[in-house]
């Protein structure tokens, strides 16, 4: 332990930070009491602060008292936030809901606005991060005062926002299908909640006699629980899960996973596979020689927006489940394609989280109208019953979970990069977030 | 000046700042922020003693901050939960049972303890296990990045327990306090300006100790080091123990603050994020990184609300102008100025810059 | 065994592909000292390059073919460009050319964002590699099966070029001895200028064959980019043999974990078992000698 120890030997000397070694450096002696000034501001800041209300305080004191919504509708104009992630992975797809959320905006300042009032946009950036998500959230809310924000994307950052919303007690408009197991009072989820896209694919593989089914999924929290749900349903439906793979978010080598898969015996492939890796797997499915006319893929997560990336020789006749194509043939579908490729351009195409999007804004007036009022109370209460001819179909908000009814529509992809529908639910099915109308499901909350 | 002053005159200012100006003119929004940026300055200032001092390329730092911040949250979220009870996104995705591993964490002390000693510790075995086999330079670079893959990936697998790429949040209470009450809010900005200044202290300390003057000649000559005697890897561990420890800190305060930690905080990207600030503020000095990192974190969350895609610009070109013209960061522009107008010739050289990869002739 | 024989050989093409990310960065890497960041986003420049090029000719073929050489054109002019303005001013400083270098794979990255979109682009490719041989009973893609040829003329040519040529054995001089090599009249600035050319050249290549795998998008490059670098470590510096021996040794045990467990768990495990193997060898598999005591 001396500091005569040769070589390369465990010798630390013990008087390392002692005062008296110094030969290299006199100049700066510093002792303890550099710590004092720190440690002395630490003291004061915790009996300034330590006032705040403890959880055992009383137990009525909840979070909204301490939050008075600071929104401004007194001029003609009302404040709205628009929340999608411009950078990071994320950016491909939420631009793209972005746009039609713009779009939806400037129909409805066109048309009047919303209780007479013109709508001014507050944009941010969520970067992909859900962090990001929960910062830019807070400061629509506090800072910007925002009536409503709209938007996200990924779970996480539904998930990472819910608590700033519910705490603030303000309102989100979540535009993109998920694998459900959630209601928030003060979120409206206008995408597809599982029994609405999920459940209706499995119905329809069923159908076409089905029953060795190959579960592939990204590593993260939407394909994990949708497939619990979706291998509960099989349990109960007399179909046989025959695999389940996950590859990490953004895995480019699909070799071993598309091996397992040909050698699992499936008769068909249910896919919640996101981005990227959506490539390399279709890719290497038509490497190997699977095709879709013997081992069909039903995707959750490709719309038209994708196909394009992925390559159309690569997925051309392979199964969607979604609530809206591009080519729905109805007036109200006609008149959006029109006026989004009028404004954006026209190879560009629209998809259902876009779809959902603009939709969740005009469904926002609706209750507004309804309510005649920005109040988040209000809102609230007024918003079981209203109902929107959006392109999709008329859809309808259900007040007890804040979901939306949805038509689901199977879809095969063309060799147009379209999608057509294959298959539709007979009309509108009714939002059930938490499976409660299946036995099979129980337990699953 | 003497540096002595200097240093001292410096913390006097921060601490003023800190303690006096922010909390009366930020809003509460606002101040929230600047706890965040606290919490990412302590980070900073571990990556300040072990790179800029001990000249450890700390590519990785993203997991002691995720260590330390998922430990605060398990805690958390076991509090919210009750004695007994099981969080929320344990019942939604897993078998609704606390693994027993998540147990100790019900107690306040016990994961406090577990914040300061676990991230240390395996930084300690992971620094001896490379160190000692003389891995250095680029490829320790190298290794702590891939570990900070890993372990990103390690936490988005195991949702069940981790809650995957969701992370953990909804957290109500902070150690028995309401975190939706504005005023413990504020507490929760003091406490991390005062830790980051307690540790800002403690480096200083480290910095003028005996241990200080090794740990930089380590990183300038380490054989030499080596010659005299000194076991350069336990050097080296030392300082990386502390940046680990200051990053777990750090991490643990960014959960409650920010009200979420998520893999997405701890991978690869982050973990050169942390450097960024660093690099910039001057990786050697003693403030240049928090202010660096304070600085960076400012003005991305402020330019990226308008330009999201300028900002990647700016950032890139900040990063490349910096590191290949001013390799001791802003903090030492003025200096360089004054030695350009009296002596011309020589280029600052505080970067450890020998070719350190191994197997290169030294 | 129909399982085996095909694993085995998704491990053998996962190595393949490991190998061309990561030849470029042993050369580069193993002469210089230089870490460098924005070698996958060569990779995606060349990926791009063939997205480029199939716009121009229509034939998918023809354009892959092409395509190579444009891409390794692209990739080493690129490689050039920085090794001019940038990295030859930080020699002395091989840990800083990795923020540097970071910070030019940023930008990199968002520029092509910006001219070319966000969302990933197709890349056509030719009939005659769509579809699978059969070779040992199991349906082995075409595609994989270039991009393995591919990389072992890649390592061919370059190791021809390292031995035989006057340039090789400049370059070999200055790896082994930078000093000695000056002082024997060889202009080691010049010979690191078109070994940084060559080296980024081969990650334009690279690019141009995963377009055959994998998405073509701004962030192609940064999902290689960990896993080429843990093969350089692993395959120590100064010589090519060590790259290809880490690169399938890797690929193989990649796909072995991945296919015993899963994905996730298999880098955390290659991760595991790299850590343990520099415990034993801290050079990585092959080094070249030299009396230093590191």
């Amino acid at each position: 332990m001396s500091r005569t120890v040769q070589g390369p030997g465990p010798a630390l000397p013990l008087s390392f930070f002692s005062e008296r070694h110094r030969p290299l450096n006199t100049q700066s002696r510093f002792s303890t009491r550099a710590l004092a000034l720190p440690a002395a501001a630490l003291v004061v800041a915790l009996g300034v602060a330590g006032c705040g209300a403890r959880t055992s305080d009383d137990p009525g004191a909840d979070s909204s008292a301490s939050s008075a919504s600071c929104v401004d509708t007194s001029g003609d104009t009302v404040k709205i936030g628009f929340l999608n992630s411009l950078s990071g992975t994320m950016a491909i797809s939420e631009q793209t809901v972005r746009d039609s959320l713009d779009l939806a905006a400037e129909e409805i300042n066109a048309d009047g606005g919303v209780l007479g009032k013109q709508l001014e946009i507050v944009a941010e950036d969520g970067a992909s991060e859900p962090t990001v998500f929960a910062e830019k959230a807070e400061k629509l809310i506090s800072s910007d005062c925002v009536a409503a924000v709209f938007g996200g994307w990924t779970s996480s950052s539904r998930k990472a926002m819910l608590p700033v919303f519910e705490a603030k007690d303000s309102l989100l408009f979540y535009p993109v299908q998920y694998e459900g197991l959630e209601a928030s009072p003060n979120i409206f989820y206008t995408g597809a909640t599982t029994n609405q896209q999920i459940l209706p694919g499995m119905d329809y593989l069923k159908e076409q006699g089905k029953s060795k089914i190959f579960l592939v999924g990204s590593d993260y929290v939407f394909p994990r629980t949708a497939n619990k749900e979706i291998i509960a349903w099989a349990g109960a439906n007399d179909v046989e899960i025959v695999g389940e793979e996950y590859a990490p978010l953004g895995h480019t080598d699909f070799a071993t996973i598309v091996n397992k898969l040909k050698g699992s015996g499936a008769d068909a492939v249910f896919n919640t596979l996101n981005g990227d890796s959506n490539v390399a797997f279709f890719k290497e499915y038509k490497n190997v020689g699977l095709a879709a006319d013997t081992l069909p893929v039903v995707s959750v997560s490709i719309a038209e927006e994708e196909v394009g990336g992925i390559g159309i020789d690569n997925i051309v006749g392979q199964l969607t489940a979604w609530n809206y194509y591009q080519t729905v043939d109805s007036p109200e579908n006609a008149t959006f394609v029109e006026a989004f490729k009028a404004k954006f351009g026209d190879e560009r195409v629209t998809s259902d989280p876009m779809e959902a999007a603009y939709t969740s804004l005009y469904l926002w007036k609706g209750m507004v109208e309804k309510a005649e009022s920005f109040e988040v109370g209000a809102i609230q209460e007024a918003a079981g019953g209203v109902t929107f001819d959006a392109p999709e179909g008329t859809v309808t908000v259900n007040g007890d979970n804040h979901h939306i009814a949805k038509t689901a529509l199977i879809g095969k992809i063309g060799p147009d990069g379209l999608i057509y529908t294959e298959w539709s639910s007979d009309g509108p099915i009714e939002p059930d977030p938490f499976l409660e109308g299946y036995d099979w499901a129980e337990g699953l909350s | 000046m003497s540096p002595r002053v200097r240093v001292w005159g410096g913390l006097v200012i921060a601490a003023v700042v800190l303690f006096g100006v922010a909390p009366a003119l930020l809003s509460d929004f606002r101040l929230n922020l600047l706890a965040k940026f606290c919490c990412l300055a302590m980070v900073a200032v571990g990556i300040g003693l072990a790179w800029g001092r001990g000249g450890m390329l700390v590519l990785g730092q993203g997991v002691f901050f995720g260590l330390g911040g998922y430990l605060m949250a398990m805690h958390l979220k076991l509090s919210d939960a009750g004695p007994g009870g099981v969080p929320d996104f344990m019942l939604l995705y897993g078998d609704g049972t606390v693994p027993g591993w998540w147990e100790p964490f019900r107690d306040p002390v016990v994961t406090i303890l577990a914040i300061l000693v676990l991230p240390a510790f395996v930084a300690t075995l992971l620094g001896l296990a490379v160190f000692k086999r003389r891995v250095r330079g680029a490829y320790f670079a190298i290794l702590s990045q891939a570990l900070a893959a890993a372990f990103a990936i390690l936490l988005i697998g195991q949702q069940k327990v981790t809650g995957g790429t969701n992370g953990l949040n909804g957290f109500q209470s902070f150690f028995g306090f309401t975190l939706s009450d504005p005023v413990n809010k504020r507490m929760l900005y003091f406490i991390a300006a005062g830790v980051l200044l307690a540790m800002v202290a403690i480096v200083r300390l480290v910095m003028n100790s005996r241990y200080g003057e090794l740990l930089v000649a380590v990183r300038d000559q380490e054989n030499r080091v080596r010659f005299l005697g000194y076991d350069p890897a336990l050097v080296k561990v030392v300082a990386y123990a502390i940046a680990a420890c200051f990053a777990a800190i750090g991490g643990a305060l960014f959960t409650p603050i920010v009200g979420i930690i998520s893999p997405a905080d701890v991978g690869v990207v982050p973990s050169i994020g942390f450097l960024v600030g660093v690099a910039i503020g001057g990786r050697a000095t003693l403030l240049g990184p928090v202010l660096g990192a304070i600085g960076v974190s400012w003005a991305e969350t402020s330019l990226s609300e308008s330009f999201p895609s300028f900002w990647i610009y700016f950032q890139g070109a900040l990063f490349i102008l910096v590191v290949a013209f001013l390799p001791n960061g802003l903090a030492t522009i003025g200096r360089l100025f004054r030695r350009r107008v009296k002596e011309p010739e020589p280029v600052p050289d505080a970067a450890p810059a020998t070719l350190e990869t191994a197997g290169t002739p030294t | 065994m129909d399982a085996l024989v095909s694993q085995l050989f998704a491990g053998l093409s996962l190595g393949s592909v490991l190998l061309l990310a990561a030849l470029g960065l042993a050369l580069t890497f193993g002469q210089m000292g230089v870490i460098n960041m924005a070698h996958g986003e060569f990779m995606m420049a060349g990926a791009y390059t063939a997205f480029v090029v199939q716009k121009v000719i229509a034939d998918a073929g023809v354009s892959l073919l092409v395509s190579l050489v444009i891409g390794f054109l692209v990739g080493g002019l690129l490689g050039l460009i920085l090794e001019i303005t940038l990295i030859s001013r930080m020699y002395t400083r091989p840990l800083d050319t990795l923020l540097v270098t970071f910070g030019v794979a940023l930008v990199l990255q968002q520029l092509a964002r910006d001219v070319f979109g966000a969302p990933n682009v197709d890349v056509r490719a030719p009939a005659w590699l769509s579809g699978a041989v059969p070779i040992l009973g199991v349906g082995i893609p075409r595609t994989r099966l270039f991009i393995l040829a591919l990389a072992i003329v890649c390592v061919v040519a370059l190791a021809l070029l390292l031995k035989l040529s006057p340039l090789g054995r400049r370059i070999r001089a200055t790896v082994q001895n930078r000093d000695l090599a000056e002082t024997s009249g060889i202009s080691t600035r010049a010979t690191d200028r078109l070994t940084f050319f060559i080296g980024s050249g081969v990650a334009g290549v690279a690019g141009v064959a995963l377009t055959l795998l994998g998405s073509v998008g701004p962030t192609v490059g940064t999902n290689y980019i960990v896993d080429a670098f843990l093969v350089v470590v692993v395959g120590g510096i100064g010589q090519l043999k060590g790259a290809v021996i880490a690169a399938f040794g890797l690929g193989l045990l990649s796909a072995g974990f991945e296919y015993s467990t899963t994905a996730s768990l298999a880098k955390v495990l290659l991760f595991v078992v790299i850590v343990a193997f520099l415990q034993v060898r801290p050079q990585g598999l092959v080094s070249v000698r030299t009396r230093s005591l590191a």
